[in-house]
């Protein structure tokens, strides 16, 4: 086969089973010919797998686009204008990559997605555009003013991740559209960061809430920073009040200025099976001040 | 077309794209050596190396292996086979379903990390969950791997460490209920309810059926015998597939089997729903309309143990305190769920299924299915975990009946939602109560009421109902005693056996009453419980004068642990020590329950030991073999077992109750010894004398003289070999009256458990840091199992303790229902105690159920040292403790 659109039609296997529908998969090798396909409507993107298949039958139901025949979509490169995470990037390849101390919340967020087998197949694009309220990547790429690059066979467009996630579920894919990056321009990558996932048990644990805190400072005061929490409501949000306290404030007074009102103010906690609203609301104040403890230890 | 290297071999398939890579290893590959655990990701079960990475299969679609190395439990490594022989030294595989994804990702990690350090391999291994053994054992194994080979230990007898003998095939990837069927077999899919109570039509299915692949439906009308059972006879109410209405979220109302090959969809099946108001707590049960009409107030039954005067001892106490706990549905969560297959073989219905219970299984799926019970066969297949769950029928009459009616061979394997709404639970528990003692200290009077959901059907409410009052007191001498427990229906899911019976919810409303009890009398927790516990002599509850009682020595044990505990925690804020103990009673409740075991000598020169004590992880296949070895006198590896069939070994009853060690024990003990009897007696030989295999000759040797019997040319006997032999063991038991006073179970262990945790005081979480457990076995039959068991019974103690809760149509699968994983369970110190029981095989008791009972509330009782919050319920999430925390202010 040469560097044609490459699709893998399916027969049937001679079991019993009716034929099923020719073209329901495709692994394209290049993005121009996966946004020629995703043009047409009707597909079912797959990254990782690992958000695609629980709930499945043995097979994903519906056309599948695979974005595993897309090298260009992995990997994590800087230019002069920040870094580019390709949105298939898995969460080992985070892990394991030397990153400026502004992605430790995010290499320490990675640590925490589900296993090493879940480590090594999920990926970030993956997580952002499934749009759980509990991703576990979102806190860590909005402190650092992470923007998403969209692309569609009529162009490509970036936008804030913050205007990305519209709620559970929910984001500004449009039909035909893909995520194949996440950028993080250059004033993001300033400071340290540090990220706090708190769940009921030590491994494979949805969060009962998480925070992420990047600071930078300069002659002993905060001068940047970026505060966000998840799973504290319908899309994890940056805590611009608080963040506001802080900006300017000297390093030895910060926790004192992190309050309860500012940070309560920004979420909207829901009581579910891992705990109720009012207890993420102190959990969050919490985990506030310790991720400000971590990015400035 | 797919082609990929397979364990170094290369394969094609022709398997769609976006199957999961787990299904085409499985259905057309027929490597079953990759488990299915959740098909989410969640409990990482069917991990497979993809060109060295470890993968969850479930979650990988089979195009992506194209042209890629995959590597599964039946490959092989220099890594693998370092950690095959380092899991069998550690008793690191226990059911074995985990095992193949544990040594897979293991290998990929000492790829990695040669020498890893126990941290490592807990971060490492955190995506794989195990129900069996509490991770320590895994930990220690791969860490041993790392250091360099093992030498296997594979003689020795009663007391010895020996590998299980059922070892090779748990880290080669054992064969489970979904693991063997017949070719051809039909797929069986159960239609449930989607409400807790409705109402159901079922339409005209002549449509449904008539599609293509569709080869029967199948619904209550079709059974062709008594559509009712219970473990406890007299109770049976729980119909194999319901007759409207359905009782419970998950209860099967129809069966459909398809073709194989076919993808089954139950999303046209004719059916018609009216929910209809539920009933979900036992207090709005009690005065709500009757889930069952022959059950006035929806009580299945109380269960009742009254001595003496325990209002008049409380009243007349010098300090008393009164509290009460509450506990949620538990869930077993092995990681097998419920599978069989079934065929007919001739006029017999042979059902190879997990279970817990083979002899049960057919007794009551032969009532179902109208047979008498010869007409039914059952080979339990290895089992993924238990717990007290797979006692209870599941897929064996659904796939028996298929298979009769069709005449054609199925087989069935539950979701992970099926295993979890459809199966049974922990008992919720509402108690409350009050314990008295003297101004010395000496409990006076214990009063105790608990009201346990037992959801819609029977199953073993009745057993909780009884054994709760006859242990609530715990191992201590108890004067006064009123305790009741009352089984209520409700419209929650069946509450059935796991892991205690009940004991552990009452254990938890007593022991943590202790603590506050001890402060009171100004005594210290630990010498409080040692002050109290039952000695040789002493009158149980119920009367019973006990003996072989091992508690005090467990308290004591615990002693120096104690002190060095107590003082590091006063020195550092949020630490806490805290300490509980357990009695539990072996063997059924006041009821007969046998075993027989058969034992002989083949014409070829093996011990071949018929054992249907099903082993579930626990064990029994190596204990049962050790005990008979010593008996008989000859090595361990001269035995060959048989079984569980019932087709081919006698009943040795439930694996349940803590009973396998003791009563299968006692009976393989006395089959060995009668099997030596005949063997001396040919050969004239006195008691002292030794006996060897040589080939298929058997020489006795004594005082002097040879004897040499060729096995080879000896008659078959009945059971068609050279020699044997087979006893029968019942516990002896007296019947409990109605005030609940007699000897219900020949012989009782005993442990302590002492936790050290440190408390999050801004979170309300909890870490915690070490658990020694002292466990009074009698005698130890082989103590890498015994500690296996512990860790194991630990691990779901601190998952009752600090996250585990069912809450119908909320925590139906592995993510949202939380058990503990690798880094949950802290490091775990055994003291093995051993005071014989003369009841006993060697003086061995009993152990599986005893090790789960102290962990919670020894782990309440650490958070409130750590805190002074008083939790009264059960799981101890973190914004309970938190909220605990502010209601001592």
């Amino acid at each position: 086969m040469g560097r044609g659109r490459k699709l893998v039609s399916v027969q049937t296997n001679g079991r019993g089973n009716p034929p099923v529908t020719a073209l329901n998969y495709a692994r394209p090798d290049s993005l121009p010919q996966a946004l020629r396909l995703l043009a047409g409507g009707g597909w079912r993107v797959l990254a990782g797998g690992t958000d695609l298949y629980p709930g499945s039958g043995a097979t994903l139901d519906g056309r599948v686009l695979d974005l595993g025949g897309l090298a260009g979509l992995a990997g994590i490169t800087e230019d002069g204008q920040g870094l580019r995470i390709g949105a298939a990037t898995t969460w080992s390849t985070v892990i394991e990559a030397r990153l400026p101390a502004a992605l430790h919340a995010l290499q320490q967020a990675a640590r925490q997605v589900g296993g090493r087998q879940v480590q090594v197949a999920g990926t970030l694009g993956g997580n952002l555009c499934n749009a759980s309220p509990a991703a576990d990547g979102v806190p860590p790429l909005l402190v650092l003013g992470a923007e998403v690059e969209l692309a569609s066979a009529t162009g490509m467009r970036r936008l804030a991740l913050a205007d990305f996630l519209h709620g559970p579920r929910q984001t500004a894919l449009l039909p035909g559209e893909v995520m194949t990056a996440i950028l993080i321009p250059s004033p993001g990558l300033r400071g340290r960061s540090a990220f706090e996932k708190l769940g009921a048990r030590r491994h494979l644990v949805i969060s009962i809430a998480m925070v992420a805190a990047r600071l930078v400072v300069e002659d002993g005061h905060l001068t940047d920073v970026a505060l966000a929490v998840g799973s504290c409501s319908a899309v994890a949000t940056r805590l611009h009040l608080v963040e506001a306290a802080l900006t300017g404030a000297p390093v030895d007074q910060a926790a004192d200025r992190i309050r309860l009102a500012d940070v309560s103010s920004a979420v909207s906690p829901i009581d579910d099976v891992r705990a109720t609203a009012s207890y993420r609301s102190r959990a969050a104040l919490e985990l506030v001040r310790r991720a400000v403890g971590g990015a400035l230890a | 077309m797919i082609a990929f290297i397979l364990n170094g071999k290369t394969v094609q398939t022709d398997a769609p794209p976006t199957e999961r890579l787990s299904e085409t290893l499985r259905e057309r590959l027929r490597r079953v050596g990759t488990k299915v655990g959740c098909d989410a990701g969640d409990c990482g079960a069917c991990t497979v190396l993809l060109d060295g990475q470890a993968v969850c299969a479930c979650l990988t679609p089979a195009a992506r292996v194209q042209g890629r190395h995959v590597t599964t439990v039946e490959g092989s490594s220099p890594e693998l086979t370092r950690l095959r022989a380092a899991f069998l030294a550690q008793g690191a595989a226990q059911c074995g379903i985990c095992t193949p994804a544990m040594l897979l990702t293991a290998a990929e990690l000492l790829t990695i990390n040669p020498k890893p350090t126990p941290d490592q391999v807990e971060a490492a291994l955190g995506g794989v969950l195990c129900r069996c053994t509490g991770y320590r054992s895994i930990i220690a194994a791969v860490v041993a791997a790392g250091q360099g080979s093992t030498v296997p230990v594979t003689e020795g007898l009663v007391g010895a460490a020996v590998e299980r003998l059922d070892g090779a095939a748990k880290v080669a990837g054992d064969s489970f209920g979904a693991d063997e069927w017949p070719a051809g077999a039909l797929v069986l899919k159960a239609v449930r309810s989607p409400h807790p109570h409705a109402d159901f039509r079922i339409g005209d299915f002549a449509a449904f059926s008539a599609q293509p692949g569709v080869a029967g439906v199948f619904t209550a009308a079709d059974i062709p015998g008594r559509n009712a059972f219970s473990v406890v006879p007299p109770f049976a109410d729980q119909p194999a597939i319901a007759i409207s209405p359905a009782r419970f979220r998950g209860e099967c109302v129809a069966l459909v089997a398809f073709e194989p090959g076919v993808t089954p969809d139950l999303t046209t099946f004719p059916i018609t729903w009216t929910p209809l108001p539920a009933l979900a707590a036992p207090e709005e049960a009690e005065t709500g309309p009757l889930i069952h009409a022959t059950r006035p107030g929806n009580l299945l039954i109380e269960g009742l143990v009254k001595k003496g005067d325990a209002a008049a001892a409380i009243a007349n106490s010098a300090h008393v305190v009164e509290g009460i706990m509450t506990t949620a549905f538990v869930e077993h969560a092995y990681i097998e769920p419920e599978a069989g297959a079934a065929w007919l073989d001739g006029d017999t219905l042979v059902i190879r299924a997990c279970t817990q219970a083979p002899g049960m299984d057919r007794e009551d799926t032969a009532a179902l299915l109208g047979l008498t019970p010869d007409r039914v066969r059952i080979i339990p297949s290895a089992v993924g975990g238990g717990f007290g769950s797979k006692l209870d029928l599941s897929v064996q009459p659904l796939i028996g009946l298929v298979a009769l009616l069709t005449g054609r061979p199925c087989r069935m394997v539950y979701s992970r939602a099926e295993s979890m709404t459809s199966t049974t639970k922990r008992h919720p528990a509402e108690m409350s109560g009050r314990i008295g003692c003297d101004a010395n200290g000496r409990i006076t009077g214990v009063e105790f009421t608990g009201r346990f959901n037992t959801g819609a059907y029977s199953s073993w409410g009745p057993t909780v109902a009884n054994r709760v009052p006859v242990h609530v007191c715990g191992p201590y001498l108890t004067p006064h005693i009123t305790a009741r427990a009352r089984a209520i229906h409700t419209h929650g899911p069946v509450s059935g056996a796991f892991r205690g019976f009940g004991v552990p919810q009452g254990a938890l409303w007593q022991e943590t009453l202790y603590d506050q009890l001890a402060d009171k009398a100004g005594i210290d927790r630990l010498e409080f419980r040692i002050l109290n516990a039952l000695s040789d002599g002493d009158a149980s509850a119920t009367g019973q004068i006990l003996r072989a009682v091992g508690i005090k020595e467990c308290l004591k044990s615990l002693r120096p642990y104690w002190a060095r505990a107590v003082a590091e925690a006063a020195t550092q804020p949020g630490r806490g020590v805290g300490v509980a103990a357990c009695w539990y009673g072996c063997g059924n409740t006041a009821l007969p329950n046998p075993s027989t075991i058969r034992i002989a000598l083949s014409h070829a020169g093996h011990v071949i030991l018929h054992q249907g004590a099903t082993d579930i992880g626990q064990g029994s296949n190596t204990v049962i073999a050790q005990i008979a070895a010593q008996a008989l006198g000859l090595p361990l590896s001269a035995i060959r077992l048989i079984g569980p069939d019932t087709a081919l070994t006698p009943d040795a009853g439930k694996t349940s109750a803590s009973r396998q060690t003791f009563v299968t024990g006692r009976a393989a003990k006395a089959a060995a010894e009668a099997l030596r009897a005949k063997v001396l007696h040919r050969a004239n030989a006195g008691q002292g004398a030794l006996l060897a295999l040589e080939g298929d000759t058997l020489v006795v040797r004594d005082a002097g003289t040879e004897t040499r019997i060729d096995l080879a040319s000896l008659p078959p006997d009945a059971h068609r070999h050279a020699l044997s032999a087979e006893a029968t063991y019942d516990p002896p038991t007296l019947p409990l009256d109605t005030d609940g006073q007699g000897t219900p179970y020949a012989l009782y262990g005993y442990g302590a458990q002492m936790v050290e945790l440190a408390v999050d005081a801004a979170l309300g979480t909890v870490k915690l840091l070490n658990i020694t457990a002292a466990h009074d076995l009698g005698r130890v039959i082989n103590p890498v199992l015994a500690r296996g068991q512990i860790e194991g019974g630990i691990a779901q103690g601190i998952g009752l303790a600090l996250m585990e809760e069912y809450l119908p149509g909320r925590t139906e699968n592995l993510h949202d229902y939380l058990i503990p994983t690798f880094g949950d369970v802290p490091p775990i110190k055994s003291l093995l105690i051993e005071v014989p029981d003369p009841e006993g095989p060697y003086g061995a008791k009993g152990l599986g159920e005893h090790v789960l009972i102290p962990t919670a509330p020894a782990i309440l009782n650490a958070i409130r040292d750590a805190t002074g919050a008083t939790l009264t319920r059960v799981p101890a999430l973190p914004h309970r403790v938190l909220a605990a925390l502010d209601g001592k202010a």
